[in-house]
């Protein structure tokens, strides 16, 4: 049971995952309760198409993809802000046309095709030093910006439209927001992979908010969730030889099934408790 | 009838003067030419159809709406310069009640301008909220999800986090909607005695017996001002034709005008109206003679 942690790899992995699980637990509260779960998914096959022409252009990738990132973030927001355009047809937009480009680069450039199925599907074996003081600086930050900027975060997400004539700058918090997002997609694509990024950031708080609906718990459990599925998904990677990033997925959508039954057992006793009551 | 709102001054100046505005959303006009004076301590609804407007000049006050010409003035400076202390509740309609947030989370967020450039809520805050929670007899509820909440609970819990900004005015968009007879006379009562504490309201609302006619100040607007004053000079058949494109008898009962509505009318064809609307409002100013055009189709 122990002999993974013989691995110097493997340890760094699974440190990775704990901390991208937490970290995209935390970020997850907010875009669903925002209502931009797609987002996740989106941002993540945008930023491909931004690692592979940072990859062209020798850019070191967490600039290069941050930045790529970042403006996709904003650039779907400014375009969702136009009545005749939604903000799923932004993000699919927007994000497909730079996966479609990072695709299209890849085609006509054959030597790091292998680099890029990690990035696609999530590979530990590929974590270094380097990875894991990017993730532990992303994750600080983002954790400085959810402390900081509590009362603002929640105001405009809670109601946008009200927040701005109670004095939030709902636009700056927006660009920090898309800012911090950015980060987090970024530094979770070596772990989980492109493909696996959106449901890492949506099943943590869907599974947390069945157990509470107060706002600061959810803000706890929800990245506890995310860097326990996180962890056990690197785990359990290393027995059924699958890659990391869908290893970190089945073990949350497992807690997202055990906590539909818990939340559907709970409802039918409240509810026989409350015809008890009556009768 | 409510109290006559208290010691209106007409020497001092508005606290928002709207001149000749245009506001809507996305380039779509949905108000046109609106001017309208709101003094320290109106008590003012605002009245009219769906569409009418209503919504977006409270909007266009907070700096929500979009403005395509003229300007919205606090205390004499444009809005968005004066940052000014409004306390604004919306519709309950766009709340989102599967939100994970307790009646005192909504009441506090009303703090948030108190001390921005501290990222948590202070002592003193917490203290506030829970003076308006108990003000508004909502204080065994601070840890309840706002979902759990009646109707009524609801509408006072936005109340309280406009109230926790320490407003000078309010603007409450339909604040008695879907309410019950009993939560409606206590939310109008409500506002009164904080009217009568130096807060001016302004209000949208679609009661015209029920609410506006209690009042002391009633504007009639159908994507412009139509009729401004107290509910006796401006709940007239004509200008209510005018607002309405029907008929609506209007009579008398103890003091109290009250305006027999007649929805099986509505939306007949209308042909050109004019109805003498004109007022003198509370507040000193005149409206011009209003001759309005109702277009067949509209």
């Amino acid at each position: 049971m122990t002999e993974p942690f013989e691995f110097e790899f493997f340890v760094r992995g699974l440190i990775a995952a704990t901390m991208v699980g937490g970290l995209a637990g935390m970020m997850g509260v907010y875009i669903v309760l925002r209502r931009m779960s797609y987002i996740g998914h989106g941002l993540s096959h945008a930023i491909f198409g931004g690692a592979v022409v940072s990859f062209i252009m020798s850019i070191n990738f967490y600039v290069g993809a941050s930045i790529w990132g970042f403006l996709s973030a904003v650039l779907i927001q400014w375009t969702s802000r136009r009545r005749s355009i939604s903000s799923d047809a932004a993000i699919g937009i927007i994000t497909t046309a730079s996966f479609a480009l990072g695709i299209a680069l890849i085609s006509r450039t054959q030597t790091f095709t292998r680099s890029f199925e990690a990035a696609l599907f999530g590979n530990i074996l590929g974590v270094t030093g380097s990875d894991l003081v990017a993730i532990a600086l992303v994750t600080g930050a983002v954790l400085i910006a959810v402390i900081v900027g509590y009362k603002y975060l929640l105001f405009a997400t809670f109601d946008t439209e009200v927040a701005a004539s109670y004095g939030v700058p709902v636009r700056w918090v927006d660009t920090a927001f898309a800012l911090v997002l950015a980060g987090t997609v970024v530094v979770s694509m070596q772990v989980l992979g492109v493909t696996m990024i959106a449901a890492a950031l949506v099943v943590p708080p869907i599974v947390a908010r069945q157990f509470t609906g107060s706002f600061t718990r959810l803000m706890v459990l929800s990245p506890l969730i995310g860097a326990s599925a996180g962890a056990i998904g690197i785990y359990l990677s290393w027995f059924i030889d699958v890659s990391s990033g869908a290893s970190v997925v089945l073990v949350a959508s497992g807690f997202f099934v055990v906590s539909i039954v818990y939340a559907s057992a709970r409802d039918r006793l409240l509810a026989a408790r409350g015809r008890a009551g009556v009768a | 009838m409510l109290h006559k709102s208290p010691h209106p001054d007409l020497h001092e100046p508005p606290l928002v003067q709207i001149r000749d505005l245009a506001a809507g959303y996305h380039g779509t006009r949905v108000i046109e030419n609106v001017s309208l004076d709101i003094m320290r301590n109106d008590f003012a609804a605002l009245l009219g159809p769906s569409g009418s407007g209503k919504t977006t000049v409270l909007r266009a006050i907070v700096g929500a709406a979009d403005v395509y010409a003229g300007d919205v003035l606090f205390r004499g400076e444009p809005v968005r310069k004066a940052r000014p202390r409004i306390g604004y509740v919306p519709q309950l309609e766009a709340i989102d009640w599967n939100f994970p947030v307790t009646v005192e989370q909504v009441v506090l967020m009303g703090a948030t301008r108190n001390a921005p450039l501290f990222p948590w809520f202070r002592r003193k805050d917490r203290l506030r909220a829970g003076q308006v929670l108990e003000r508004l007899g909502l204080d065994g509820l601070a840890n309840r999800q706002i979902r759990e909440l009646s109707g009524g609970q609801q509408q006072r819990v936005f109340l309280g986090r406009a109230l926790v900004s320490e407003p000078e005015i309010l603007l409450l968009d339909e604040p008695t909607a879907g309410v019950d007879i009993k939560t409606r006379d206590d939310v109008l009562h409500l506002l009164d005695e904080l009217n009568h504490q130096g807060i001016a309201i302004l209000m949208s609302t679609h009661e015209i017996n029920a609410v506006a006619a209690h009042l002391p100040r009633v504007i009639c607007m159908n994507g412009r001002i139509l009729a401004d004053g107290t509910p006796r000079e401006v709940l007239t058949p004509a200008v209510l034709k005018a607002t309405y494109g029907a008929e609506m008898p209007v009579t008398e009962y103890r003091g109290m005008t009250l305006v027999a509505e007649t929805p099986h009318q509505f939306g007949a064809a209308a042909s050109s109206v004019s109805g003498n609307g004109h007022v003198h409002g509370e507040s000193g100013h005149v409206h011009d003679d209003i001759v309005i055009e109702i277009p067949a189709d509209d």
